[in-house]
């Protein structure tokens, strides 16, 4: 074992580019965010390979962007993503020569994948698409509830590379009669009796060719804390399908009953996915599909501009239909106004927006709201569930212009 | 000068194409210390603060009470600890999770 200080020499020396976050010491404290609900106070911590970002737990990280990085385009930096996990015991050491992926279950011949033979299997492919949190956005609920108490920046956009995990069920040879693939990570419990955290999905989404295992995140290695070496990629569903530090891969002939999906992650089984508030649902199901949702990030809640012309800036995402509108109101929803959409960088992105619009003097309430090529718009009011998840009525932006 | 590096990455030799050595990843340690009841001494929540002390951080950092919505009450707390003994399995008899709730609602 080589001394740190050692290596320090050896890192500074060799002028690590990507890595030169490695010799910053870890206490790197840049203050403190007030966000704007109760117990809302969050350091921000710069983590290695991360820039300061607000650190709602620490062990295990859970770490949110900052929201003016949405502001800077359509893709998010990798050292502002997002950061969630569930259980204590994550991988601080992994030996990507030694990594191997397991195929297993339901199939004929399990297999044991190195990087080298996943990356050599047939259909690399890369797609840019949101990953966000189910929770994304439950400090806002009213009633609050439990979980973790997220402000917006449990979400994020990448490109991701890899290859689709059909190639590697066919390797192994999904059997007759399996119907759900469980995922599962390298990250544990602190004690044996509770449950891993392994999530499923159906066999025909796992093999539809777009759920993907990816190694490489906005042309690069997948940031530590974002799943390094290897993570699912699963297009327009939430981030809890997203299994990082990804290593097994068992093909089951009867449904999974693991907490975190027949007891966690569960949605109000209607249309809105929402009950009164306050109330718990009758039945539900597993969250799944990301729904339509949209932010203006050039002006923040409470700004002051300058009046007179006014050029706003946002994004918007949907499950995978794509955007079709984002209509922007300066008057809290009476009048509307059509935004040019940016860039489209694929159905599954972020999509930036713009407007220019005159803002007189005085106080101005401006409305964002998406409507997705599926059809379905943000509702005008946010809706409620008790676990707190799928948030994402029209956002509201009180600004004074003087 | 330790102390201030043991948090970097240490990613072994990774400038050259030989890939060879383990890559290990080094988290900041938690800070957050849970609150100490209300009226100095404690009297009446001593045994839920020093069950929580003793329980709470085996498995999360005490920024996972620290965050959740203030003033909740006892049947919040009351369900997050049974959560946590039912759920996660935290070895927690009910007379101590009874008072770490009764704590946790008298605090946060």
């Amino acid at each position: 074992m080589m001394d740190p200080l050692d290596r320090r020499a050896l890192l500074l020396r060799g002028g690590l580019g990507a890595f030169a976050a490695a010799v910053q010491p870890l206490r790197a404290l840049a203050g403190d965010v007030e966000l704007p609900f109760g117990n809302g106070q969050r350091p921000l911590v710069a983590y290695p390979g991360k820039r300061p970002l607000l650190q709602t737990t620490a062990r295990p990280p859970q770490l949110e962007t900052p929201f003016s990085v949405f502001d800077e385009g359509a893709i998010t930096p990798n050292d502002a993503f997002f950061v969630r996990y569930h259980l204590a015991d994550i991988p601080l050491e992994i030996d990507p020569d030694a990594f191997r992926l397991e195929i297993k279950g339901h199939v004929e011949r399990p297999v044991s994948l190195s990087l080298a033979e996943i990356k050599a299997l047939p259909g690399q492919t890369e797609i840019v698409a949101v990953n966000q949190c189910s929770g994304n956005s439950r400090g806002f609920f009213e009633p609050r509830m439990a979980g973790g108490q997220l402000a917006n920046g449990a979400m994020g956009c990448a490109r991701w590379t890899g290859v689709p995990l059909k190639s590697a069920l066919d390797r192994a040879g999904v059997k007759a009669g399996a119907v759900q693939v469980a995922l599962d990570g390298m990250d544990g419990p602190v004690l044996p009796e509770t449950p891993d955290f392994v999530k499923a999905l159906s066999l025909d989404h796992a093999r539809d060719g777009q759920v993907m295992l990816a190694w490489g995140m906005n042309g690069e290695d997948l940031p530590w804390l974002n799943g390094y070496p290897l993570r699912l990629v699963v297009p327009g569903y939430y981030g809890t399908y997203w299994v990082k530090h990804l290593n097994a891969v068992t093909v089951l002939d009867a449904p999974f009953d693991g907490f975190f999906m027949k007891t966690a992650y569960r949605i109000p089984d209607n249309a809105c996915a929402c009950t009164e508030p306050g109330k718990a649902a009758t039945a539900t199901v597993p969250i799944n599909r990301l729904n339509v949702r949209s932010f203006l990030t050039s002006l923040t809640d409470g700004a002051r501009v300058a009046a007179g012309s006014v050029r706003l800036r946002g994004i918007a995402f949907d499950g995978g239909s794509g955007i079709r509108t984002v209509a922007v109101s300066a008057d809290d929803g009476r009048t509307w106004m059509e935004a040019a959409l940016g860039q489209d960088l694929g159905a599954y992105a972020f999509r930036t927006w713009s407007l220019g619009i005159d803002l007189a003097p005085g106080a101005h309430v401006i409305r964002v709201r998406a409507t997705a090529n599926d059809g379905s718009v943000q509702p005008m009011e946010p809706r409620w569930n008790q676990s707190g998840y799928m948030r994402n009525g029209v956002e509201t932006t009180r600004v004074r212009a003087a | 000068m330790r102390a201030l590096l043991r948090g970097s990455i240490v990613l072994g030799l990774i400038a050259g194409p030989a890939l060879a050595a383990p890559r290990t990843y080094a988290v900041p340690d938690p800070t957050a210390q849970l609150t100490p009841p209300k009226g100095g001494g404690g009297a009446s929540h001593a045994q839920g603060y020093e069950a929580a002390q003793a329980n709470c951080q085996t498995c999360h950092s005490v920024d996972y009470i620290a965050t959740q919505p203030p003033g909740r009450g006892k049947a919040f707390w009351e369900a997050e600890v049974s959560k946590m003994i039912k759920a996660y399995h935290a070895p927690i008899d009910e007379a101590d999770g009874h008072a770490i709730a009764a704590y946790l609602a008298d605090t946060y």
